[in-house]
């Protein structure tokens, strides 16, 4: 039911939007059950003259039984739910699959800035690749991710992936995820981090292998423009706040116009 | 100690006799019915605002950049301060201090047949500092830098560093004022525990309490024992802030996940402290209306009791994916999903009473019913959320917070209506107009599903929360998504309207409403035994109680009620 809103782009995406679904048809059932029992129950039972209401305690057995067995089926579905729940978490976030690529994301007041370890697959060596607002992937390659924030409580979030990892400062938070459709989607951060949280976005591209080489020469010439920009661009963007510039907007004004 | 507090009582009863003057009486008052007013309409004025909040931020949602008529412009670092502030006073200053304080004060001691209270001037304290905590709140939206705005939840580093939240005296206020607040209830909820257990009317046995007295009595025990962590982790919080300790810098040694621990060990027993005292009061409608006794008294009670416990083993679930242990998470998705047990077995209960009753749909009936239909699709989106493999996509999601309004609003507003529009001819000796307030009532409940429901869809998009303009997220910039975010905030400006009809009605029926009987409702519980209002003292003779409070249509007997007061023949 998720991806009917929005593209499902990793390799645990599936599983997140069938749990989704699991859940949704169980508590689904119940919604209609109870909620048409209060409906139907409110319609029925209303108050007619000489009528006296059913004196009925809910204390003797033939009378719990009808909360008493729904209950117990309330019971055996949490079963499934917390079943099925931990399977994908286990898989999703306490396991972390072999690595093909290794990067480090950084969230700071308000921007994120990626580190890709390169072809040798050790950060802090010549050959990394940083960029700000801008994370370049290959498809269906996994991907480790060293999660890390330098001022406040961020949260990387990438819709697309269903993926999303509070950085704490003083922590590095390790994770993992693996694109299985290329394209542009947004970055986020989910987690309030002050004044110019509403601007801390960026973009992940998820290139083919050739298109990504191109990037990599591009990014190492100087001649690369940045995929965050380009989207800004030509996506129709809503009103901007910026069009009022007078007093305490200003700072809005000038943080708009660094990215 | 059994001295002291019959010297105390001595005490009333010689007030009880006093012409008393209009500053001791309204201002001063020991009265619990008026400091429960007191409570009450500081709650709602409190409402009114965090209401203008809602309006003024969903405006800027709904039409990006331009000028909220009755606001102005709402720049990032003010649409902050208004979702933070927004919180905070619709949990802490409106839940809080009208179902809690407000309906505990005035329905504990006429529902269990005491003149007052135990400690009447520790409850005028207690009030005293309620509202020095509102002042405080208000204040700090006009400091320099303006008002808090870090979220309700203010996550430290960003709320303990001046450079990083840029509200420096703003954010020490906001702590201030929310410990003032806890000191209050604390104060309130000693009083509360002790009247309800030790002032009871002779012949009342602890199965004869009604689920409303009941239901407040356990939500101040959960308050009073889980806030204690909260008071230190904002002392903590506020000695970060101004005297450069480092309790929650990674820099200094400090964790800024301890807060959090801090904050949810609080802060999810108190969603079971707003929620519990609504349900009782819903229990005691619902019963009257439909002319039944309650379907399994005690069932109802041991599920308020397990859900009580349950909700101190939850708190983690709000930090699945915030930097904890994940092996830790599955512990806390079973406790979680295990509290869809007791409240199913509850809201069963609810809906078994309804069952062959002689259902009225008078105003609080509906909102008493509205409140178990809109409760429920919170009740159940909230088993996605306790799930933490979909809270990696949901965290901090507008389902997040579709989910949560659908159970706060419920809770809060609906709660707070239906306890109004009950009561009212007790309070105030009139009744309210019966047609306006089911205008009132379509007029509230379709909007406020017209805002929430489309706001689940948004949080599957994956749209993210406290975000002031969308236009930084292509993604979630387009028309579609804009539309619902249009549609959710017309709903609210029409909602807000329909609430100038309750203002009307309550204002107008408290001066001009045709005069209330003692009974109108025909209830069985105590406080319907007594005048409308009660006099200083609430009861002539103190009442004796024979049986328990949900006695209607009794087999056997002409009359379908039978007051808990009356003495059988």
């Amino acid at each position: 039911m998720i991806e009917y809103f929005i593209l499902s782009a990793s390799s645990f995406s599936g599983d997140i939007d069938n749990l989704f679904l699991v859940i949704t048809l169980i508590i689904g059932f119940w919604f209609i059950l109870v909620f048409g029992a209060l409906v139907y129950f409110t319609l029925k039972f209303r108050r007619k003259d000489g009528v006296k209401a059913k004196y009925i305690t809910g204390e003797k057995h033939s009378e719990t039984k009808w909360t008493h067995y729904p209950h117990y089926a309330v019971i055996a579905m949490d079963v499934v739910i917390i079943a099925a729940n931990i399977i994908v978490w286990v898989n999703i976030k306490q396991t972390l699959p072999p690595k093909d690529n290794l990067i480090r994301v950084i969230g700071q007041q308000w921007s994120w800035s990626f580190v890709d370890a390169g072809p040798d697959g050790v950060l802090d060596t010549a050959d990394d690749i940083t960029t700000v607002n801008d994370l370049h992937v290959k498809v269906d390659e996994t991907y480790h991710f060293e999660l890390q924030a330098r001022d406040v409580i961020h949260n990387f979030s990438v819709p697309v992936f269903r993926l999303r990892q509070d950085a704490l400062p003083g922590r590095t938070i390790k994770g993992w995820f693996k694109p299985t459709n290329t394209g542009s989607f947004d970055i986020q951060c989910a987690e309030m981090c002050g004044y110019g949280h509403g601007i801390m976005g960026g973009a992940i591209t998820v290139h083919t292998k050739e298109s990504y080489d191109e990037t990599i020469v591009q990014i190492k010439n100087g001649t690369y423009e940045s995929h965050y920009q380009k989207r800004m661009g030509t996506k129709t963007p809503l009103p901007s706040n910026t069009s009022h510039t007078e007093g305490h907007n200003s700072f809005a004004v000038l943080l708009a116009s660094i990215f | 100690m059994s001295q002291a507090a019959a010297a105390v009582e001595t005490g009333i009863h010689a007030e009880h006799h006093e012409d008393l003057n209009f500053l001791h009486k309204y201002i001063l008052p020991l009265d619990h019915k008026i400091i429960a007013m007191q409570y009450i309409f500081t709650g709602m004025i409190m409402a009114i605002i965090g209401g203008y909040f809602a309006y003024a931020f969903r405006m800027q949602l709904a039409f990006p950049g331009e000028l909220v008529p009755g606001y102005g412009l709402v720049g990032p670092g003010e649409y902050n301060m208004l979702v933070t502030n927004h919180g905070t006073i619709m949990i802490f200053w409106v839940a809080m201090p009208v179902l809690i304080a407000g309906f505990g004060n005035y329905l504990i001691p006429l529902m269990i047949g005491c003149d007052d209270m135990v400690f009447p001037r520790i409850n005028r304290l207690s009030y005293q500092i309620f509202l020095v905590s509102a002042l405080v709140l208000i204040l700090s939206f006009f400091v320099k830098g303006g008002g808090f705005g870090g979220a309700w939840t203010a996550y430290p580093p960003l709320s303990s560093v001046a450079e990083y939240n840029l509200t420096d005296w703003g954010s020490s206020l906001w702590v201030l004022a929310v410990a003032l607040e806890f000191i209050s209830f604390l104060l309130g909820g000693i009083n509360f525990v002790t009247t309800a257990m030790n002032a009871r009317a002779p012949g009342m046995k602890m199965m004869d309490i009604p689920i409303a007295v009941w239901f407040i009595v356990i939500a101040v025990i959960l308050f009073m024992a889980s806030v204690g962590p909260l008071i230190a982790g904002a002392v903590m919080l506020f000695m970060d802030q101004r005297i450069g300790t480092t309790f929650f810098l990674p820099s200094g040694g400090g964790d800024p996940l301890l807060w959090e621990h801090l904050f949810w060990f609080f802060g999810h027993p108190e969603v079971y402290v707003v929620l519990l005292p609504t349900l009782g009061i819903v229990a005691d409608i619902i019963t009257v209306f439909s002319r039944k006794k309650l379907f399994g008294y005690k069932t109802v009670l041991y599920t308020a009791f397990a859900t009580g416990g349950l909700s101190f083993v939850v708190w983690a679930h709000h930090q699945f994916i915030a930097g904890i242990d994940p092996r830790m998470a599955n512990i806390f998705v079973v406790t979680t999903v295990l509290i869809s047990i007791p409240l199913a077995e509850m809201m069963f209960s609810y809906i078994a009473t309804l069952y062959g009753g002689s259902i009225e749909l008078k105003t609080p009936m509906l909102w008493a019913l509205s409140f178990l239909a809109a409760f429920l699709i919170g009740g159940v989106t909230g088993i996605y959320l306790g799930a933490s493999a979909l809270d990696v996509y949901f965290h901090d999601s507008y389902f997040v917070l579709a989910h949560f309004h659908y159970t706060f609003f419920p809770i809060t507003i609906i709660g707070m209506f239906a306890a109004l529009t009950f009561w009212f001819p007790k309070m105030f000796g009139r009744m309210m107009n019966e047609t306006l307030g089911k205008i009132h009532f379509w007029g509230t409940f379709i909007p406020f599903n017209c805002i929430f429901l489309p706001l689940f869809f948004l949080g599957l998009a994956g749209q993210h929360r406290r975000i002031y303009n969308y236009q930084h997220f292509p993604d979630l910039a387009t028309q579609e998504l804009q539309n619902i975010r249009i549609f959710a905030t017309v709903s609210l400006v029409v909602m807000l309207l329909f609430q100038l009809v309750f203002v009307y009605n309550f204002f107008v029926s408290m001066f001009k409403g045709e005069k209330a009987p003692d009974n109108p409702w025909r209830a069985n519980t105590l406080e319907w035994s007594t005048s409308s209002p009660p006099p200083h003292g609430n009861f002539k003779k103190l009442p004796t109680v024979y049986r328990g409070a949900y006695e209607y249509s009794t087999p056997g007997r002409e009359e379908d009620f039978w007051p808990q007061n009356v003495a059988p023949e």
